[in-house]
């Protein structure tokens, strides 16, 4: 009988480990289970949607007949409540069915869930959500219209997506965070007002350092005494690692569920992979919540590859790495910001932060200008991206010829014969 | 499968391949249609040459190099990235524009398109009218071939 891979969650790390488990092997049988009643879709498309660049059936992640092809059994809208890791099965339930599925090994890629910390009279408010799921974003496409207040509490990337996403639909959002700038986790102060000041003229008010106490119905009653009226209430002050199911079952959990380089749990035959495990970060060498879809979609992979017996592929790459953009205004940026710094201000409004320490890259940050139509500064920043990742010796490297502009040329002619001369990758 | 290489001593650092790269994907086929479609205006090309290589001696084109393990295809947030018969496509309908492609491709080749709404990499000329790679078809000095080729 063929063995059974029993994948819980239908997302990035989900369809990594689908397709890094089929690149090696025909025979295993799989099923997704995964509690969202949708085909694999984008999560980060759900801004997109609200904002009219894309729409239900291009938000999918892949094509229709992806489970079919792959020989996926698909448990929509089911709901995984409980691992038994000593008899190797899982429970399930979905509205008043309930059931248990056997495996041979199982991959947990739950995600994250949102974090709410305890706001008084929070239970009064009648509209609110948090900004996750297709679902969330149906609920804003309902409730929002053409005057509707809305109140994010958080500024962070997925407060500050959900003001962009609903920004045709209403001009009337403010944002709100207890951090005294926008995008705390991702930039520092100047760089946070460069962001700030942008993100302003599109439209959406900020009440930075002050966040809601209590409230009341529609209204809320700030740290700082101000009070905020509004008539939806957006709840993303933050994501934390979706690990009760390995919890439950005894497995190891820090911060995320504490998996090994081949992305094997403490629970034997039992996997993880995303944003519901912590990564080692190869750049500051620590461990860290990564909740990142291209993390997600790797660690899968590597996942898949290795339940399926090979054990050959450590995950041992990660770190962190972002592309975000507002209004089309974008910053890529990856690594770590230690060592030596190379930075630069322009005249248009762009930036560019190199960072390099012990005669290694580190990390970056481009932002690009004011005008939208205008990448240069962006141009080939994967080629940063991957001396980081590859730990290349900048003392091989002409780093005065890429500091102030990406390219191969600065790589030495036998570097430069190995990744153009033939296939590497 | 074939790809496009570059003899890097036999590269002329002459940007032929640029116009005619932008002029293909611009739907472009002879050399009317190029002036038609680039005269005046900056051009977009998939493919770029870096000059000045080794102390200015050396210049090269760079397009995709249609990686085995395509970073750009599994870091795709949007699904808008995929393989087909071993070229890696790009489908703009489903593309929202993050740029997390150009933030890991190794070699820099898939790039914001002119409007930066989605990004643009070498298809081979496939999808276009030309139907097969217009720099190497228009190189003066046959530097950019077309061909297969193993791992190095
Ligand atoms: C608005 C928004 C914007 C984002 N933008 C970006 C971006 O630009 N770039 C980027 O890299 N990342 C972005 N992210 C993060 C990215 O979406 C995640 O890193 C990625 O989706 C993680 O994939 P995953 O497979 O680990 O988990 P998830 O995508 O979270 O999927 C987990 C799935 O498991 C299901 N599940 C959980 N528990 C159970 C259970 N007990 N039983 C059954 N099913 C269960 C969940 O419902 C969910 O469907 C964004 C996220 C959001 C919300």
């Amino acid at each position: 009988m063929a063995k059974k891979f029993v994948i819980i969650g239908n997302s990035a790390a989900a369809v990594g480990a689908v397709e890094g488990l089929r690149a090696v092997d025909k025979d295993w049988e799989i099923v997704i289970i995964s509690d969202e009643p949708y085909h694999t879709y984008g999560r980060p498309l759900i801004s997109y949607l609200l904002f009219g660049k894309t729409d239900e059936e291009r938000i999918k992640f892949r094509p229709d007949e992806f489970y079919s092809a792959n020989g996926v059994t698909a448990m929509l809208g089911c709901t995984v409540t409980q691992i038994d890791a000593a008899a190797k099965t899982v429970s399930w339930s979905k509205d008043d069915y309930t059931g248990s599925l056997q495996y041979d090994k199982l991959l947990v890629s739950t995600g994250s869930v949102p974090f709410v910390p305890p706001m008084n009279g929070l239970e009064t408010v009648p509209l609110k959500t948090p900004f996750m799921k297709l679902d969330d974003a149906k609920f804003l496409q309902e409730h929002v219209k053409a005057d509707t207040r809305v109140f994010i509490i958080g500024a962070g990337l997925i407060g500050l997506k959900c003001a962009e996403g609903i920004s045709k639909l209403t001009k009337n959002i403010t944002v709100c965070d207890l951090a005294p700038r926008i995008l705390p986790s991702i930039l520092e102060d100047e760089l946070a007002k460069i962001m700030q000041n942008w993100i302003e003229q599109n439209g959406v008010k900020f009440m930075l350092g002050d966040t809601a106490d209590k409230f009341d119905g529609n209204k809320a009653v700030m740290k700082s005494g101000a009070v905020v009226e509004f008539d939806v209430l957006v709840l993303a002050v933050g994501v934390r690692p979706n690990v009760a199911l390995i919890k439950d079952a005894g497995g190891d959990v820090n911060k995320g569920i504490v998996t090994d380089q081949f992305c094997r749990t403490s629970l034997k035959d039992v996997y993880a992979a995303g944003d519901c495990t912590e990564s080692f970060d190869i750049t500051s060498e620590q461990a860290k919540i990564l909740a990142l879809l291209p993390n997600a979609y790797a660690q899968g992979y590597a996942a898949g590859r290795n339940a399926a017996g090979l054990e050959d592929k450590p995950y041992d790459s990660a770190m962190p790495m972002n592309a975000i953009g507002f209004w089309g205004k974008h910053i890529l940026s990856a690594g770590s910001y230690i060592g030596e710094k190379h930075e630069v201000f322009g005249d248009d409004g762009s930036y560019r932060l190199i960072c390099r320490d012990a005669g290694l890259l580190k990390g970056f940050i481009l932002i690009g200008g004011n005008d939208i139509h205008d990448h240069s500064v962006l141009d080939r920043a994967g080629i940063y991206t991957n001396l980081i990742k590859d730990k290349t010796p900048l003392d091989t490297v002409d780093f005065e010829s890429i500091k102030d502009r990406a390219s191969l040329k600065g790589f030495a002619a036998d570097a430069r014969k190995k990744k153009l001369a033939g296939v590497e990758r | 499968m074939r790809r496009v290489f570059v003899n890097e001593e036999w590269c002329l650092g002459c940007h032929l391949c640029e116009y005619h790269c932008a002029n293909a994907n611009m739907g472009g086929v002879t050399a009317q249609d190029m002036v038609r479609n680039l005269r005046g205006k900056k051009i977009h090309p998939r493919i770029r040459v870096e000059d000045g290589a080794d102390g200015g001696k050396i210049n090269f084109a760079v397009q995709c190099r249609h990686c085995y393990d395509p970073m750009c295809v599994k870091s795709c947030i949007a699904g808008a990235l995929t393989v087909e018969d071993g070229v890696v496509t790009h489908n703009p309908d489903k593309c929202v524009g993050c740029f997390t492609c150009v933030l890991t491709c190794p070699y820099g080749c898939v790039m914001p398109d002119g409007d930066g709404k989605v990004v643009q990499k070498c298809e081979l000329c496939l999808r276009n009218k030309v139907g097969a790679p217009a720099c190497a078809e228009h190189c003066p000095n046959r530097a950019i071939v077309y061909e297969e080729r193993g791992t190095l």
